[in-house]
């Protein structure tokens, strides 16, 4: 059972291997994935890919699928084994909060735990705390607002100390403004808790946040997988992405101009200069570059309104409609992607492996 | 007041009633849960079975039970068989006879209780770490506590209200299987209408109170999201 990235059998322990087989009357579901055993990775992909399902066969919710799941060192199924969902060590947040109506919140929350060999109340009041939730314990799940349930139903499952986080688009219920709420949240406990998550999402801004693998499904199988930054610049997914195509690029606060109101982003490719970000110098920060608000030219630009301009080589081209081209650009080994329209593509002669000028108008993620 | 048969006949009526409540709870609570879950094509045919004794004369299921109960009947033949005593005209016939005629009554509030839970609260708890079983009873028992309090006054008052089934297994015998409504048929035979008035009205009184303990009971609208 060697995976197929990373070579052979180098990490048996510290990786969630999952390969399951479903098939339905009207789908299929077909799946070889290894993932590492930390941080986040979005499953990403649109309604009725198998993205929900997929993570269902996981927990062991859905009876007819066969195959093999084994999540840092611990095999949950394998040919003629099944470990019973309640056996597992997973917490799993559906879509809708499902709290339970007949207890409070204090009671779902020591439902699992109550179950537990060792009960942790210090536990407890740590994902409490996290959650921002102590104002509520007293309450019914009915006196909740949606984003409130979604965190109560977020602290139930990470109480049980899971080996494994599963999110089935926790957010989708939400509207704008709840989503804002609750992605700082979640963006806490993806620093502050070493437990590797399965997030299943269809909005890119959740992926560009959250996630630091990312797995692209279509039809019942994965397209493509890899580290976020790299999927994303992938110009066959970003293809298909629209007017979504994006990037992301990890660095960290070097500076900030205080009296611009502006921040200083190094990454390995060179320095953004963005709107300030509250932050300390060398906190991390994501940025997200959109395709269409990089442009390119052939000289360094001078009298420009754009701060952000790398020198960049032009690493492939893909035609998107009758207009527009995408442009994967690689600065220093960080790979960006470009929307133009054909007519600049012609004009300026570009073809792979040429030099450019990348201007960009990039925004950083809050942390 | 009421004379010595007529307490009698009330006391055996509520005994009657109380011990087929606690069987048909046995019995209903696994097959609702089961016919709720089930998708196969036999659910359509045993859900028509199940309601079979709503429809059919009481005195129809009576004449089949006392066939059956009798000692060439199949039911009365494993009774034998058991060493039980036999069921016609005996107590424990009336509650065998009971059980069945108030099937309906006790499975069909619980299982739409249970079908309007869904699966969803069970999947939240397995993966909260409850076996089925502990999910079953810390979970859908207190999500369909309003179904069971439904099905429990319905299957006691419908046992309460037998006539025709008791009639012919029974075969009114004071003490032995003369129930209340029985005892009020007599009175009205002998033309005794004050005396039958009298058990009339207790009855009466009786289902009404229940009825209302039900509703008070019954959770509030708004009680349950």
């Amino acid at each position: 059972m060697s995976c197929d990235r990373d070579g052979a059998l180098v990490a048996e322990t510290g990786e969630l291997h999952i390969r399951l087989q479903l098939r339905r009357p009207n789908f299929s579901l077909a799946v070889d994935l290894c993932l590492p055993g930390t941080g986040v990775t979005a499953l990403f992909g649109p309604s009725g890919c198998g993205k929900t399902t997929l993570l269902r066969c996981i927990a062991g919710l859905e009876p007819e699928a066969s195959g093999f799941v084994r999540i840092n060192g611990e095999t949950w199924q394998d040919t003629g084994y099944r470990m019973p969902v309640h056996r597992r060590p997973l917490g799993y947040v559906f879509q809708e909060a499902s709290l339970f109506p007949h207890l409070t919140v204090e009671g779902n929350l020591r439902f699992g735990l109550r179950r537990l060999r060792a009960a942790d109340e210090k536990r407890l009041e740590q994902v409490v705390a996290l959650l921002d939730i102590a104002a509520l314990r007293q309450r019914r799940p009915q006196a909740l607002s949606g984003g409130e349930r979604q965190r109560v139903a977020i602290a139930r499952a990470l109480v049980l100390d899971p080996r494994l986080l599963l999110l089935d688009e926790p957010l989708a219920a939400l509207d704008r403004a709840r989503k804002r709420e609750i992605l700082p949240y979640l963006e806490r406990l993806h620093r502050e808790l070493a437990i590797p998550v399965l997030y299943v999402t269809h909005a890119m801004d959740e992926v560009a946040c959250l996630a630091d693998h990312l797995a692209i499904m279509e039809a019942g199988r994965v397209r493509a997988v890899g580290p976020v930054g790299e999927v994303l610049a992938r110009l066959d997914v970003a293809g298909g992405a629209g007017d979504e195509a994006e990037v992301v690029v990890d660095g960290v606060v070097a500076a900030h101009d205080t009296a611009y109101h502006l921040s200083q982003i190094e990454f390995s490719g060179g320095r953004f200069t963005l709107p300030l970000v509250e932050a300390e110098p060398g906190t991390p920060v994501r940025v997200v570059v959109r395709a269409r608000d990089v442009s390119i030219a052939l000289q360094p630009p001078r009298d420009t309104s754009i701060l952000n301009c790398f020198a960049a080589c032009i690493e492939a081209i893909r035609l998107v409609d009758a207009a527009q081209v995408l442009l994967r650009l690689d600065v220093q080994g960080v790979p960006l992607l470009a929307r133009i329209t054909r007519k600049s593509l012609d004009r300026l002669g570009l073809v792979p492996g040429m030099a450019v000028y990348a201007q960009v108008k990039a925004e950083a993620l809050a942390e | 007041m009421l004379a010595t048969a007529d307490w009698q006949a009330l006391w055996l009526t509520l005994k009657l009633a109380s011990v087929v409540t606690v069987i048909l709870l046995l019995i209903g609570t696994p097959l609702a849960w089961w016919l709720a879950r089930s998708e196969g094509w036999w659910k359509a045919p045993l859900d028509a079975v199940v309601a079979l004794p709503l429809v059919l004369p009481p005195s129809v299921l009576g004449f089949y039970l006392l066939v059956a109960m009798g000692p060439d009947g199949p039911l009365g033949q494993v009774a034998a068989a058991l060493g039980l005593p036999p069921l016609v005209f005996t107590f424990e016939g009336l509650v065998v006879a009971s059980v069945v005629y108030s099937l309906p009554f006790m499975v069909q509030p619980l299982q739409n209780a249970f079908e309007s839970i869904g699966r969803r609260p069970l999947e939240v708890a397995a993966t909260l770490r409850a076996s089925p079983l502990d999910a079953f009873f810390h979970v859908v028992v207190p999500l369909a506590w309003s179904g069971y309090l439904t099905a429990m006054a319905l299957t006691f008052a419908h046992t309460v209200g037998e006539f025709g089934v008791v009639l012919m297994i029974g075969g009114n015998l004071p003490g032995e299987t003369q129930v209340a409504s029985l005892r009020v048929f007599d009175h009205v035979e002998a033309l005794a209408y004050a005396d039958a008035n009298r058990l009339a009205a207790v009855l009466l009184g009786f289902s009404f109170a229940m009825l209302l303990l039900v509703h008070v009971l019954r959770p509030g609208r708004g009680a349950r999201g």
